[in-house]
């Protein structure tokens, strides 16, 4: 009999109009990273969440150390050295690092919180597992990277021994994923036991011990990692094979359908310009990939491509129309469809149904809405045909609130609305951020039909083999200027990271994709 | 048997349903919040008078049917009002300025009704809407404020009441016609602006009421079914999602206030050009440098009708019922005060209505499941017997 430290046995977890979790079991032992594999909307944060406290299971019992344990909220779970990094960091913005950690814990002497011997042990900890913070950095001021060293940390203040790191590497650039991982591997040598939830491939085999594979809220299998592949796991995960290329024909490229020059945009956090004189052009029939890493202007950019910011200067040109100074209904119909880069913030509204949603850039027109009035039937009976069409799934179906919805099927509601609306133009903007291999593979298909449909496509990503795979034409953009054009088939992802990280450029843009 | 089991389940399936449709919810917690809101001001009467209490409270719980056309009269003002907040507050604009939007459209009303000389049928029909100008005035200030320069509604709205008070209270003084400064209040108004009565002895109750009524079910209409109530609400829920779908927020913004300042003009032009239960005197204002207190109730209203036009309707109604029957509790000594506190308390609980909401229907849900698992228990040993 193995020792397994923690035990999750036959738990079911149900809410309304969904089992989030059906009769699923999980073994953890002492000293391994187990990896928890599965779509978005499988159950692995469900099943996670059900073993920190935050929800509570109908069904199945929990044992530590084989003895059964009831756990009702965050405090049972860390009482019994449960500890657990958030997708989404629970991090007090206006607070230190110190102040953060100590959160909940706080050493003190009738009332006064006595800092000094924290101090002390955050340095030590710090130091111990190379998770370097500045202990007196406020959290709003301190990178992504450095705010999970933060959570990190607090799961090692509490000296939990049981960590679970919700997609950990999501909001990571690659340096620091490399490193988290080295972090991780370090800790289970060390006796401490890891739950590792994620959808990326690459990170499971390279530092998980085990792997246990869910599918939409069922148990699917459990295996070890060193005796499988990336393709086995995937088609696990999917229950079906999953093509890691993306199939494309050769390009049918057309007329000029968005043409962008010296656009220049100004920043909302310093001085400087945010974006400085772009120019490039997007044919029919292109994917047209926008790479980079965070944070070098591409948001901005895409701000003021879309209407959502002004530009200081420069114009755009959709499908030979000056749009420049257009509002965003104008650039809509002009033939803009745009996939946002942050679904909640713009690209739904998540107190709606899925049927609202739907039509939210078309309510307006007469086959939805008749003397201003909305054509509920019309509404609906559109909204069941994308559903079907994009195999969007849901509780409730057209009724569904979108906030109850899983990440990757909120964005297929986006990418089917965008997608099915009159366009010529289509602007991605990460559109297959936190979402699992099967999401992607069916966005990446969505994008090069869209192409093949005749329409131009302007991906931004920030993932270098989405850049690599789905593009046609890669433009590097690097603190805010196009540093380089680079063909996907005669480029490598080594040079291509030359140019992202700014060490590399070439200024001739305009005269190599003549034609 | 297995006809009647299925039933049941079909009926529990029902209830399932029922506590996940939002309205029920709404309308539960409206109703717990009344419940507990009456109980806790039982025992303020309690406590204030024991002897009395019992029958104070029976004024207050009843006391309004004995009066119900006065309930009506007194209800049309805050179901306005109610109406001015709610809706703003549906695109997430807290419109605290019902007040000064209400004491402007009064005025207006008033105005006309004194200083314009219309035929009889048409007088206090043009009176009417001259309050809602005037409310439509006093919302498209902070709208452009708000929209344009993105001051926040609140701060200029309750300015907006202090100056709209401060402004009417010196106009009405200023005009002979209007004020009568010996008995410091307006004059009476002419009868043919008066709206007519619904006659009812002995109450003020009129017209007034079934506009409201139908002006609330034409906001519910305008929030459920048109293309403005759903840029409105998705306004509300998030503006950014708004923004990027290419709607008007700064034409909505506006538009939004004008709309709401609109009704509650309306509230003060209703109040006002109702005709008085004594022959040959009507409604009076005395400017006294009083913020109107309709304006606040608004909120209240709002509030406990989940901000939802058919909720207003209904709890504007009820807060008239127990502020009549309140005033009924004087006949056993109790001060009106105590009543302010049971609507307040009802106010109080109101907010706790999400809590309430998520609670009631995790009780339901967890009964229905433990019948569920006791009658799968039976079916069990049933069957081993068999």
């Amino acid at each position: 009999m193995d020792n397994y430290i923690v035990e999750m046995l036959n738990i079911t977890k149900e809410f309304p109009g969904i089992i989030a979790n059906d009769n699923i079991t999980l073994n953890l032992k002492k000293g391994e990273v187990h990896a928890l594999l599965g779509e978005n909307g499988a159950g692995k944060s469900t099943l996670m969440s059900v073993l920190f406290g935050l929800y509570q299971a109908e069904k199945g019992e929990i044992r530590k150390d084989g003895n059964k344990v009831t756990i009702n909220n965050p405090n049972d779970a860390n009482a019994l050295g449960i500890g657990m990094v958030h997708q989404h960091f629970k991090l007090v913005e206006i607070f230190t690092v110190l102040e953060n950690i100590i959160l909940g814990v706080e050493p003190n002497t009738m009332g006064f919180i006595q800092k000094s011997d924290a101090r002390a042990k955050v340095v030590e900890l710090s130091e111990k597992y190379g998770l370097m913070v500045n202990p007196d950095a406020l959290i709003e001021e301190i990178s992504v990277g450095m705010q999970q060293r933060v959570e990190i940390l607090k799961m090692l203040y509490r000296e939990n021994e049981i960590l679970i790191f919700d997609e950990p590497t999501a909001v990571l650039t690659p340096q620091e994923i490399k490193e988290l991982l080295k972090i991780m591997r370090g800790f289970a040598e060390e006796g401490k036991s890891i739950l590792f939830i994620t959808h990326k491939l690459n990170e499971i085999m390279e530092v998980a011990d085990r792997c246990t594979v869910l599918r939409k809220g069922k148990y699917v299998g459990t295996v070890n990692v060193k005796e499988t592949t990336k393709e086995e796991l995937s088609k696990m995960m999917v229950g079906r094979d999953i093509s890691f290329n993306v199939d494309k024909k050769p390009m049918a490229i057309k007329e000029v359908v968005l043409a962008v020059s010296n656009v220049t945009v100004p920043s909302k956090l310093h001085k400087n310009n945010a974006v400085k004189n772009v120019t490039f052009e997007v044919r029919a029939g292109e994917i047209v990939c926008l790479a980079g890493i965070d944070g070098n202007g591409q948001t901005e950019f895409v701000s003021a491509l879309t209407g959502l910011e002004k530009l200081s200067a420069g114009s755009i040109t959709l499908c030979g129309k000056d749009i420049t100074k257009a509002s965003i209904r104008a650039r809509s119909i002009g033939g803009m469809s745009h996939i946002p880069e942050d679904r909640h913030k713009h690209g739904l509204v998540l107190d709606y149904s899925l049927e609202e949603n739907m039509v939210l850039q078309r309510y307006w027109e007469p086959t939805f809405q008749k003397n201003g009035f909305i054509k509920f039937d019309a509404v609906r009976n559109y909204a069941e045909g994308l559903i079907k069409r994009f195999d969007v799934r849901s509780g409730q179906g057209p009724i569904t609130p979108v906030r109850s919805m899983s990440g990757g099927n909120q964005q297929k509601v986006i990418i089917a609305r965008e997608i099915d609306k009159k366009h010529e133009v289509l602007v991605a903007v990460q559109p297959t951020r936190g979402l699992d291999v099967g999401a992607i593979e069916y966005i990446h298909k969505q994008l090069v039909e869209s192409r093949d449909a005749g329409k131009g496509v302007l991906l931004v990503s920030l993932e270098l083999d989405e850049v690599m795979n789905v593009s046609d034409r890669i433009l590097v953009m690097y603190e805010g200027e196009i540093v380089g054009e680079l063909d996907p088939k005669t480029t490598t992802v080594q040079e291509l990271g030359l140019y992202m990280s700014g060490a590399k450029r070439n200024t001739v843009k305009e005269n190599n994709h003549a034609g | 048997m297995q006809d009647k089991n299925r039933s049941s389940r079909k009926s529990m399936l029902n209830l399932e349903n029922l506590t996940h449709s939002k309205g029920f919810s709404a309308f539960t917690a409206a109703l717990l919040a009344v419940a507990l809101g009456l109980i806790f001001g039982f025992i303020v009467m309690l406590v204030a008078s024991p002897g009395n209490a019992l029958q104070g409270f029976n004024y207050v719980l009843l006391g309004g049917f004995s009066r119900f056309g006065n309930v009506l009269y007194f209800a049309t003002p805050i179901l306005m009002t109610g109406l001015a907040v709610g809706f703003a507050f549906k695109m997430g604009l807290f419109n605290i300025g019902a007040s000064g939007q209400y004491t402007m459209g009064m005025f207006f009303a008033l105005y006309v009704g004194f200083m314009w000389d219309l035929p009889p049928g048409i007088h206090w029909i043009v009176a009417i809407f001259a309050g809602m100008l005037g409310g439509m005035l006093w919302g498209f200030i902070p709208g452009i404020f708000k929209a344009l320069l993105n001051v926040n509604e609140v701060i200029t709205s309750i300015m907006f009441n202090y100056i709209g008070m401060y402004l009417v209270d010196m106009w009405i003084q200023s005009n002979a016609v209007i004020y009568v400064s010996s008995k410091s209040r307006t004059n009476y108004l002419p009868s043919t602006v008066q709206i007519p009565s619904l006659g009812i002895d002995g109450s003020n109750v009129n017209f007034g009421i079934l506009f409201a009524v139908i002006i609330g079910i034409i906001l519910f209409i305008v929030l459920q079914k048109t293309t403005f109530g759903y840029e409105l609400k998705a306004t509300g829920f998030n503006k950014h999602a708004s923004a990027y779908a290419g709607m008007k927020g700064k034409r909505n913004i506006i538009l939004t206030m004008v709309i709401a300042g609109g009704l509650a003009g309306l509230g003060g032009a209703f109040a006002i050009l109702a005709p008085s239960a004594i022959a040959g005197s009507s409604m009076t204002y005395e400017p006294i440098s009083i913020i109107a207190a309709n304006g606040f109730n608004g909120i209240a209203v709002a509030l406990l009708g989940s901000s939802n036009p058919i909720g207003i309707i209904f709890s504007s109604i009820f807060i008239s019922h127990i502020q009549r029957g309140g005033s009924l509790a004087n006949l056993v000594g109790f001060k009106p005060e105590i009543i302010d506190v049971v609507i307040a308390v009802i106010i109080y609980f109101s907010a706790f209505a999400m809590i309430m909401k998520a609670g009631l229907a995790k009780f339901i849900k967890t009964r229905l499941k433990k019948q569920d698992h006791s009658k799968g228990l039976n079916e069990d040993v049933t069957k081993g017997e068999s």
